[in-house]
């Protein structure tokens, strides 16, 4: 009889390539990255430094709305409005307060936090299209307060604000030292996203979002998850919200359309939903596709966007991050 | 419409390097160039909402093409051509900004011409002015823009909003009386300039005088209930401040429910084919506007010299456009009074001379105005044009009455 | 008490249209369980087709006939050429699909037509009744909307095909067993969705002027009034799209702060669907572990 022959040392977690583990090489990989992304805004123009203080934005946004319709399966619409909301909270405490510009985003947070919790109990009752309708509301009545209520808002004038300065002796200007404070706050955002997600709070999240019942019988309170997924998705996308009206320099309601909520969907969607490094290659695509179409066709360059919406989803139908994921894990397993 | 675009930072560094060659070789020469400008080319940067609700506006921004694109067959202006970069903003500020900033950084234009919105200028009005950018004949109504002391490089064209709603007010206040006034108006800037104006008009009778006051959003379907109310508060009188779509409903429900008041209509909405037609024209009899512009199809000046350019213009190069449509005048004479400036410059094309010039102007006349009608700007006063006349619709044209009328605030 | 009246005639108006596009966004869910974002651009694009052959010298109810067709057809096609790539895919997938056909319908229906406001002619007369509350062109609108739905109505509740599209949607496996060509119903769903849809636009677009923004604010409207009907029933989605053309009518006249309409009406609808949240036509669905 043979002895039972032990499994193949390949098979076991902690792989390793050229004397360092995957772990290691990973944290290599980010901390790459994380170099490049420092490096950038002094190789590229300032206008290319905006577009990219722009994507982060939108990334975190994104990120955002990943949390709630990715890992928790509750669809919004209206995630445009909470982005309204903690712009103009960043803009009023800026301009009405004196409040300095680093300083807005804590209370942006927390008022979006908040709003999302309230939103979430009633949308609690909801699924599917009724939930969508319900956050599509959202979308649409941010600008009609944000007009009505104009002695705070500005009304339809909007609100001007001064761009921050950056602080002396470090040699930046205004891009680029607001690429830096933006891109702090992005690697903040995923770090928190990380934590939360791959965690107790982000295993329940996705256990109500795959099976409602189960998860229920489990023990786990599903009101209580649900309503913290959605607090923490607007508070993301609230800050991203406050970071835009600081780097803009202005709020107006027409900022602010339903376009903008179904962009961060579409955004979503692209770079991959129930992901994180997906809210980055989202922020890149609702940055720069339109640009490029408008360069492609200048008749009709929505066509365009909407037809490299179609050819993503083809092609992805789980976003970039999503799709790109599994055959990566897979590739890896046969090599 | 071409739009160009380098990516790559090198070659743009390129371009950047060869033309401070080219500048600084024709600076030896005494001539000033300013950025964008080269000796074959002089680049102006625009942008108009193409494309979402506001789209319709984005006509004027057509027609301008269609004039610098006229001039550029025809030669161009002292051996350059004029390269009009616009782009859709989609009347979002934020793209507005980054457009903005695309067109001054990257594509290094000379000025930024006729862009159109308020909130979409407004959100460019501080980093244009920093950068010491000319931000020339704005298209929008609002009223604030008439500010030198704050925002020296900004300065609008077309009567404001303010100005055209105070004509109205005046000429109630003194042709009616009596007149018990209703308003519909678009709840945003547009609309609600024509409120205040109108209000400045009548003076103290204002609060007397208007008795209602209604507002209704581009996401409403119709207009038709805000209407209804409106006629219920016994009114004889109607200001509408609404664009096209909702102006044409809005006096096709007047005329359905049988009010018939004196019926004043906000002159971005008064095109004949864009509003009166769809409305139907019998129910658009006797609607009053204003205008500073020559009607393209008012039968008085067919046979002068300056219409059938205008009408050549037309059919070549807008051929699918209507003659009643107001943006071809307005576009046609925005282009004419910018390609004035560019002459007069010579070879100064810098952006501090473009301005200086911008608000230097003494009675400019240009072709398509009303007769009595003239461009005029100075240091203190950046509203270009002040004056417009009253017309009334007669079912087939606009027929002009009165006299041409200031509406400047006094 | 004359105003109220004929806000609420102009309510009921403005609602029919709201219920024509409600009906082709419930056909739709009904068929393939997705909500056709592009349902509204779809209409406006079919309506400009008609208006081309009208300008063009067909009568009206032979461009009307062209017009159904070519749109019957159009639906079919969009659904085996560009959704079938998703329908296994993730419904996020399949509603950014949708997304992307409503911004690629405005944008070419700009292109060709330009933004500049067209009038339609309307087969229906153009006279006051009741009387000046209404005019015999609302009244048209209102009645094909209701003949559209009783036609609607019978063929899911009447016909085989109905039947089986019912059942592909419910239970493709099933469905399949029994012999049912699942990929055809769905198609068929998108077909008559579009025909309901090109309806709708051409009755529509005389009241509120031809351009390629017209179906914008509709379509929002009309998802309200489907929601609020409950998005399975076609009886839902009159009742529910009338309903929100008055509430939006009422509330605009006799709210102080009329321009807070939209956000209060929603407000409302949101309030009805807490209490009732499949809508007031709706089936619950019921999950069995």
């Amino acid at each position: 009889m043979e002895k039972p022959v032990a499994p193949a040392a390949r098979e076991v977690a902690g792989d390793s390539y050229a004397g360092l583990n995957a772990g290691v090489w990973r944290l290599i990989g980010v901390l790459a990255l994380i170099a490049l992304a420092a490096a950038l805004p002094f190789a590229l123009s300032k206008y290319q430094v905006f577009e990219l203080t722009m994507v982060m934005i939108y990334a975190i946004a994104v990120l955002g709305l990943n949390i709630l319709t990715g890992y928790n399966g509750q669809i919004s619409l209206g995630h445009g409005g909470f982005f309204a909301a903690g712009a103009y909270t960043a803009a009023i405490l800026m301009h009405r307060y004196g409040v300095p510009y680093w300083a807005t985003l804590p209370p942006a947070a927390l008022i979006c936090f908040v709003l999302g919790v309230l939103f979430g109990l009633p949308a609690l009752r909801f699924e599917g299209p009724y939930l969508a309708l319900v956050t599509l509301a959202m979308a649409l009545a941010m600008p009609q307060l944000l007009k009505y209520f104009d002695t705070w808002t500005g009304g339809q004038q909007g609100i001007n604000l001064v761009k921050p300065l950056p602080p002396p002796g470090l040699g930046l200007d205004h891009d680029r030292w607001l690429y830096f404070v933006v891109f702090v706050v992005l690697l903040l955002a995923i770090r928190v996203a990380a934590n939360l997600l791959n965690g107790r709070t982000g295993r329940a999240f996705v256990a109500i979002r795959d099976h409602p019942i189960a998860a229920t019988a489990m023990g786990i309170d599903t009101a209580r998850y649900k309503t913290i997924a959605f607090g923490t998705s607007t508070l993301f996308t609230g800050v991203a919200g406050a970071l835009s009206a600081i780097v803009i320099g202005f709020v107006a309601p027409e900022s602010f359309s339903l376009f903008l909520s179904i962009s961060f969907l579409v955004g979503s969607a692209v770079g991959g939903i129930a992901t994180i490094s997906g809210a980055i290659v989202g922020g890149f695509f609702i940055q720069f596709v339109p640009n490029l179409a408008n360069d492609i066709s200048d008749a009709a360059p929505w066509a365009i966007y909407g037809l490299a919406m179609l050819l993503f989803m083809y092609a992805m139908p789980r976003g970039v991050v999503g799709s790109l994921g599994p055959w990566l894990a897979r590739w890896k397993r046969q090599a | 419409m071409g739009v160009m675009r380098t990516r790559k930072h090198a070659a743009t560094g390129l371009a950047a390097a060869a033309g401070v060659i080219l500048a600084s070789g024709l600076a030896w020469a005494a001539d000033q160039y300013g950025p964008g400008v080269t000796d074959s080319e002089i680049k102006l940067g625009n942008t108009m909402p193409y494309s979402g609700p506001a789209s319709g506006l984005g006509t004027l921004g057509k027609a301008e093409a269609a004039f610098f694109a006229m001039i550029n067959d025809q030669g161009g202006v002292n051996g350059r051509k004029i390269n009009f970069i616009t782009r859709d903003d989609g009347y979002s500020p934020p793209k507005t900004l980054e457009i903005t900033r695309h067109l001054v950084e990257e594509e290094q234009v000379l000025l930024m011409f006729s862009a159109l919105g308020t909130a979409t200028n407004t959100a460019v009005q501080d980093y244009l002015n920093d950068s010491k950018v000319p931000q020339l004949f704005i298209a929008t109504g609002a009223a604030k823009w008439d500010d030198p002391k704050h925002h020296p490089w900004t300065i609008a064209f077309t009567p404001n909003y303010h100005i055209e709603s105070r004509i109205y007010g005046r000429y109630i206040g003194k042709s009616l009386p009596n007149a018990k006034i209703a308003v519909l108006y678009q709840n945003d800037d547009f609309g609600k300039d024509y409120l205040v104006g109108l209000r400045e008009g009548l003076g103290d009778k204002a609060e007397k005088m208007i008795v209602a006051t209604k507002s209704y959003e581009t996401t409403d379907p119709t207009v038709d209930s805000q209407i209804v109310t409106l006629q219920g508060s016994g009114a004889d009188v109607l200001l509408t401040a609404a664009v096209p779509k909702f102006a044409a409903q809005a006096i096709r429900k007047v005329y359905d429910i049988g009010w018939k008041p004196t019926h004043f209509l906000s002159y971005p909405s008064s095109s004949i084919g864009g509003v009166m037609k769809p409305a139907g024209l019998e129910k658009s009899v006797g609607i009053i506007s204003a205008t500073p512009f020559k009607d393209g199809t008012d039968p008085q000046w067919q046979d002068t010299a300056e219409f059938k350019d205008w009408a050549g213009w037309m059919q070549k190069y807008n051929s699918a456009a209507n003659f009643g449509d107001p943006f071809y005048v307005d576009g046609y004479i925005r282009g004419q009074l910018m390609l004035t400036l560019i002459k007069t410059a010579g070879n100064d094309l810098t952006r501090e001379n473009m301005m200086k010039l911008a608000t230097s102007m003494r009675d400019v006349k240009l072709p398509m105005l009303l007769p009595g009608i003239t461009a005029s700007t100075g240091p203190d006063d950046y509203q270009p044009l002040k004056q417009m006349q009253l017309q009334r619709f007669d079912g087939n044209t606009w027929k002009l009455f009165g006299e041409v009328i200031s509406g400047s605030g006094s | 008490m004359h105003q109220l009246l004929q806000q609420i005639f102009s309510g009921l108006a403005a609602g029919a249209i709201y219920a024509s596009v409600a009906l082709a966004l419930v056909m739709i869910y009904r068929a393939t369980d997705l909500v056709n974002f592009a349902q509204g651009e779809m209409a406006m694009f079919s309506t400009y087709i008609a208006w081309t052959l009208v300008n063009a010298g067909v009568p009206f109810w032979g461009a009307y006939l062209i017009t159904l067709t070519v749109s019957f057809l159009g639906g079919m096609m969009i659904e085996r050429v560009l959704i079938r790539p998703v329908e296994n895919a993730p419904v996020l997938a399949a509603v950014v699909v949708t997304i992307g056909l409503l911004l690629i319908f405005n944008a070419t229906a700009g292109w060709i037509y330009t933004y500049t406001v067209q009038d339609f002619p309307s087969p229906f007369p153009d006279r006051p009744i009741f009387g000046a509350l209404m005019t015999t062109r609302d009244l048209g609108v209102i009645v094909v909307t209701l003949a559209m739905l009783v036609l609607l109505f019978a063929f899911f509740r009447f016909t085989p095909i109905g039947l089986a599209m019912r059942a592909a949607a419910q239970n493709p496996q099933s469905a399949q067993l029994c012999g049912i060509h699942v990929g055809r119903m769905l198609a068929l769903g998108w077909g008559l969705a579009a025909a309901i849809g090109a309806t709708a636009g051409i009755m529509v677009a005389p009241v509120l002027f031809l351009d390629p923004n017209m179906m914008g604010g509709v379509l929002v409207y009309a998802f309200a009034g489907a929601l609020l009907g409950g998005i399975t029933s076609p009886v839902g989605a009159v009742v529910g799209g009338l309903m929100v053309g008055v509430t939006e009518n009422l509330v605009g006249t006799y709210l102080i702060a009329s321009q807070l309409k939209l956000t209060v009406a929603f407000a409302l609808i949101i309030l009805v669907l807490v209490f009732k949240p499949n809508g007031l036509f709706g089936t619950a669905i019921v999950r069995r572990v």
